[in-house]
């Protein structure tokens, strides 16, 4: 007798720690969660109420309440344009070569190392790199194209990495099915593997493009300006060839400057602004990061090999 | 077939021509894959690129400043008319905001990842896993915000000699930032520890909480190594937050109370300058971000060397 109620306690004994452990690791998880939370009403109690039409139309000012986001809002959808352009081929194609071509050699072995230590390298460091290399060395000088690029080689492991993973789930019998019928490595490619793991490489896309356009410390490295009271020559014009290039080499900000320049200012009416801007930041890495993962479930779902 | 391709069968003309041995088709092949290899080594070239340009760089700072007193001196006043260049402020301040950030996120990602792989339900995974991409997702400088005008004003209240720019509400905002990244990748680690060692935890009576820490937890330490690695790289690469909040001022000190540069938020304070190409200025973040880099290295290697250490094989 004596015995089963020395159990029965150690037992209870037993549930009670799991059930403090419990309520532990429920806090935990919550903490970032919670944060995100408390992140949001703050940007939105300080911010919103500069949300108005004019604050996506106008240039930044010297005065905080006619200071806007236009020229931050372009600069931005520009740099993006470069990064997606140059980000998206590479880093896809470099997925492809690794997964569908690749024998095992050292210059393969050499190639994954390098994908996964870059992945690894802290962000600013690739500002150092784009200083030096596209500012400098290329002339590119402080101008779009170079912080397109900058970001671009920034998410390009991103992109490689989740290529290469949407790639590994397509079965190997759809391998075998496609050479059975006499197809070439590339038609297989082109034809099979590309339209299955579409799903997966544009999650990857999306949320390395995410990562991309909230990132500011490179970008400042490279010597972007944060005071830009005007639009860089539009990409498209009205007379022939109707697409120009001078925007390309155009002095530009990006949301995140524009964000970091109100922030580090005394007066509580620019950290306003910058409220309003990162509710605008914050929303929209939110949204992108939410239609990838949306996406991914919904690929994942539809596809049964 | 063998009648098409041998081009007997002069009436199949389009059959022909479509079973017909293109020499061409070769080529097309091979010219796609040299594209595809070319594309892939630009891994390697920007690996190459960045060694090369912070060698390159930092080869001229230190032609003019020697190791001993960039390695020695305690005071980093490069901007100043009494210029001193000793990258240790600048370290200390790394290393400040990164521990304080890994006291928080350590014990608080790790006990999230424990619970969310042995104690939650299935449903409650599925929702949470995906809000940590978000989470991971919001950018840094919105985190600056964060640091500098709710965190370290909390902090304010309990320790009302909290100057407004300090390393603790970076350090701790760093901290939350890194939470999601450490959570998620123990939590993978834990998830692939093999069924039948619970199911035998469980048949010797062991309880959950006995299971977590003593046997999935020890048989996924290579894996909860690498998350932690992660964090630790994350934290000391974190620029924007402490460029914000915690003043940037170089500042020899252990004490994360004080305000301090770390030596992310020295490049930013430089690279925002009026920063004249091949200067001392220019090729001094180009010195301090080879510190960063080879600080980050030490830790991978270091990780690596534990991970091979505590690796189980099933």
């Amino acid at each position: 007798m004596h015995d089963t109620q020395a159990i029965r306690q150690l037992v209870l004994r037993g549930r009670r720690r799991d059930a403090i452990f419990a309520i532990i690791g429920l806090i935990c998880m919550m903490i970032g969660i919670l944060t995100l939370a408390v992140l949001l009403a703050g940007l939105i109690q300080d911010g919103a109420h500069r949300l108005n039409w004019s604050f996506f139309e106008n240039f930044p000012s010297r005065r905080a309440e006619k200071a806007g986001i236009l020229s931050a809002m372009v600069g931005s959808s520009l740099v993006m344009l470069i990064t997606a352009a140059t980000a998206i081929p590479f880093g896809i194609g470099a997925g492809i070569y690794l997964e569908e071509y690749a024998r095992r050699s050292w210059v393969t072995n050499l190639i994954e190392v390098n994908v996964t230590n870059l992945a690894g390298v802290p962000s600013i460091i690739y500002g150092l790199l784009a200083l030096s290399l596209f500012v400098y060395a290329l002339d590119f000088g402080q101008s779009i194209l170079s912080a397109g690029l900058t970001l671009a080689l920034m998410i390009l492991p991103v992109i490689i990495v989740s290529t290469r993973e949407a790639i590994r789930a397509i079965p190997v019998s759809i391998r075998e099915a496609a050479y059975g019928v006499g197809a070439t490595r590339w038609q297989l490619v082109r034809d099979h593997i590309l339209p299955y793991s579409a799903g997966g490489i544009l999650t990857g896309v999306i949320i390395g493009l995410a990562r991309a356009i909230g990132e500011t410390a490179p970008i400042i490295t490279i010597g972007a300006l944060t005071f830009i009271a005007f639009l860089p020559a539009s990409p498209i014009s009205g007379e022939f060839p109707f697409i120009n290039f001078e925007w390309l080499e155009s002095p530009f900000t990006v949301m995140p400057i524009q964000m970091f320049n109100w922030l580090s200012r005394p007066q509580a009416a620019f950290q306003e602004n910058a409220a309003a801007a990162g509710l605008v930041l914050v929303v929209m890495t939110l949204v992108m990061n939410g239609a990838a993962i949306w996406l991914r479930i919904r690929f994942r779902k539809r596809i049964k090999w | 077939m063998t009648a098409d391709s041998t081009g007997q069968m002069s009436g199949a003309a389009n059959a022909d021509s479509r079973f017909a041995h293109k020499p061409t088709r070769h080529i097309g092949e091979r010219v796609i894959e040299a594209i595809l290899f070319s594309v892939s080594m630009t891994a390697v070239a920007v690996t190459v690129g960045i060694v090369g340009i912070l060698l390159y760089e930092s080869a001229s700072f230190f032609e003019q400043v020697s190791i001993v007193e960039f390695l020695t001196d305690t005071q980093w006043t490069i901007m100043f008319a009494d210029k001193h260049y000793g990258v240790l402020p600048l370290l200390a301040g790394t290393l400040v905001t990164s521990t304080v950030a890994l006291l928080f996120a350590v014990p608080v990602g790790t006990i999230a990842a424990v619970y969310l792989s042995e104690f939650a339900s299935m449903r409650v995974r599925e929702t949470v896993k995906p809000t940590l991409e978000l989470l991971a997702g919001v950018p840094t400088v919105v985190y600056g915000y964060f640091a500098l005008l709710m965190v370290t004003p909390a902090l304010q209240w309990f320790m009302p000699d909290l100057p407004g720019f300090n390393m603790l509400g970076p350090g701790l905002v760093i901290g939350i930032m890194i939470i999601p990244y450490i959570t998620s990748m123990a939590e993978d680690a834990m998830r692939a520890v093999p069924m039948q060692m619970r199911e035998g935890s469980y048949a010797m009576g062991a309880t959950r909480l006995q299971t977590s820490l003593r046997v999935v937890v020890p048989a996924a330490t290579s894996g909860i190594v690498a998350a932690y690695i992660l964090g630790i790289s994350r934290a000391f690469g974190e620029t924007m937050v402490v460029a914000v909040a915690a003043g940037q001022q170089p500042n020899f000190t252990w004490n994360p109370t004080e305000p301090g540069a770390t030596i992310t938020a020295f490049i930013v304070q430089v690279a925002l300058g009026d920063l004249p190409h091949g200067s001392l200025e220019y090729q001094s973040i180009f010195a301090v971000g080879l510190v960063l880099v080879l600080m980050t290295l030490f830790f991978n290697v270091l990780g690596h060397v534990a991970r091979m250490r505590f690796r189980e094989v099933y």
